[in-house]
């Protein structure tokens, strides 16, 4: 028996040397008006989070050593858009981050016009300085729920051609961000050849009430996703698919600028799937809107 | 007053504290896609209600001195039950009237919480001092009538808004349950009438008697 016990501790010992060597380290934590929000540095890896200290609330991470190179693999589907339009020139993109997206636009398309929209003004200064977001003559972020900058957006009849929808909160997309009104307020700001590219989650009792309520505002849409990790983008608000032989071309021209910043976009390319080939979710599912949107509730 | 009208008196104040606290809690819902999800949104809806029940207290309070009753209490669930009815129906322009007028969110959900719930408010808040004036009898029994009367409406609220945020924002759209609300008050306002008629009527046929 005391052997035995013995040996359980020294186990017990063993495992807890083994999990401290690969320990991280808070560099900064703050509450603000919305939630904690705490940067920490892992080896070379440096994550932003909120409310909680588990990896699964990562909001976005970056290498210290090679900060061009994205970590995420939600970031790098995200870079599927450029295969729907052309150059864009006019980029909006709702829920800041770490402003990974931002930089890494920015630096494939200097001339575009970037609009960060945050709600929480202390993420901004986070991603300032911890993560290196830089703004400039044609980069910018606005303190603001998306909701209310897309409607007054509409109602200053501005276009964007490639608006980014990443508005996290701790838990999930805020419900008001999520329903067919605020759909059709960003469909009615994007241009005739732009396209809206959401970041969900695939894993949730949301997902098909998030395709029902995509597919009845923009119609058939692209799912953007890879086994191995629990996102999916969705690609949306496109007039009409482009060709095979337009994308191909696009893919051979992305292929070099994008292998720069870790994403192998012809690998991607792979992964997108219309709904007008498959729809993967029940007929009758129920339409999210700003009437009937438990979308928290639903993801639990 | 019989304990069988005591029991309704206390169970329609238990639902307009359920009714109050329905309604503030989806005020959160209304106001989002308008003026967003930031925390002054809370502070406009939470303002509103304060203040409109701070009134409502006070002029209800001043309505139970004269003529008391229970036909007049039934009233008063009936006109909240048509003022809360605006809440559903012109709540979009309304909100986009203020929208594209005022700026600043702060004071854009301030005004639009003004505009929806200042004045079913008011009258929901009527309902507490009102509800004291025909349950006490006598100034010993006040301190103990108002203290029940309390518990009872103030459990009524939580019960109001656990239940609406849990479940019913699960199972109907945010305009159903409003209505909802609205006919529940409107209903048992009716049911607070005609118990008065049929006491009344009651009292009389045993005067009747007595005088035979």
């Amino acid at each position: 028996m005391k052997i035995n016990n013995l040996i359980i501790s020294l186990i017990a010992l063993a495992l807890i040397l083994i999990s401290t060597t690969s320990f991280s380290r808070v560099i900064h934590s703050e509450r603000s008006l919305y939630r904690n929000i705490i940067v920490e540095d892992k080896k070379d890896l440096r994550c932003l989070k909120f409310n909680v200290k588990s990896s699964k609330t990562n909001q976005s991470c970056m290498y210290k050593g090679n900060p061009d190179q994205l970590v995420f693999n939600y970031t790098k589907l995200v870079f599927s858009s450029l295969l729907m339009i052309d150059a864009p020139k006019k980029v909006l993109i709702i829920g800041l981050g770490g402003g990974t997206l931002s930089n890494t636009i920015h630096h494939l398309y200097p001339q575009a016009t970037i609009t960060n929209v945050e709600i929480d003004p202390a993420v901004i200064k986070v991603a300032r300085e911890y993560f290196g977001f830089f703004e400039n003559d044609n980069v910018t972020s606005i303190v603001q729920d998306g909701r209310i900058f897309v409607k007054r957006a509409g109602i200053k009849k501005e276009k964007y051609d490639w608006i980014i929808l990443d508005a996290f909160n701790g838990d999930y997309i805020p419900e008001h961000l999520l329903t067919k009104e605020f759909f059709e307020e960003t469909k009615n700001i994007l241009t005739d050849k732009g396209v809206i590219s959401a970041n969900t989650f695939s894993v949730s009792k949301l997902y098909n009430h998030e395709s029902a309520t995509y597919y009845n505002v923009f119609g058939d849409f692209i799912n953007v996703s890879n086994q191995e990790n629990s996102n999916r983008i969705i690609l949306a608000g496109h007039k009409a698919l482009p060709n095979i032989t337009k994308i191909k071309e696009r893919v051979k021209n992305l292929h070099p600028i994008l292998k720069v910043f870790g994403i192998d976009i012809n690998e991607i390319s792979k992964h997108m799937a219309s709904t007008k080939k498959t729809k993967d979710w029940p007929e009758n599912t129920k339409v999210l809107t700003d009437q009937y949107s438990p979308a928290n509730l639903l993801n639990l | 007053m019989t304990s069988k009208t005591n029991a309704l008196i206390y169970f329609l104040a238990f639902s307009s504290g359920f009714s109050i606290m329905g309604i503030e809690l989806l005020g959160g819902r209304i106001l989002a896609p308008f003026f967003g999800s930031s925390v002054h949104i809370w502070g406009s809806i939470i303002t509103v209600f304060m203040l409109s029940l701070s009134f409502g207290y006070l002029i209800g309070g001043k309505l139970s001195t004269k003529n008391a009753s229970l036909t007049r209490y039934g009233i008063i669930f009936v006109l909240a039950s048509i003022m809360v009815l605006p809440i559903a129906l012109f709540s979009q322009p309304i909100m986009e009237g203020i929208f594209v007028n005022v700026e600043d969110s702060r004071y854009g959900s301030l005004l639009a919480s003004t505009a929806l719930f200042f004045i079913p408010t008011i009258i929901l808040g009527m309902i507490s001092p009102y509800s004291v004036r025909l349950l006490v009898t006598d100034s010993e029994s006040s301190g103990q009538v108002a203290g029940v009367l309390y518990f009872v409406s103030t459990l009524g609220s939580a019960l109001g808004t656990i239940i609406t945020s849990f479940y019913m924002v699960l199972a109907f759209e945010v305009n159903t349950i409003i209505i909802g609300f609205s006919i529940t008050l409107g209903g048992l306002g009716l049911v607070a009438i005609l118990a008065h008629k049929a006491s009344r009527s009651v009292t009389q046929s045993t005067s009747q008697l007595a005088v035979k």
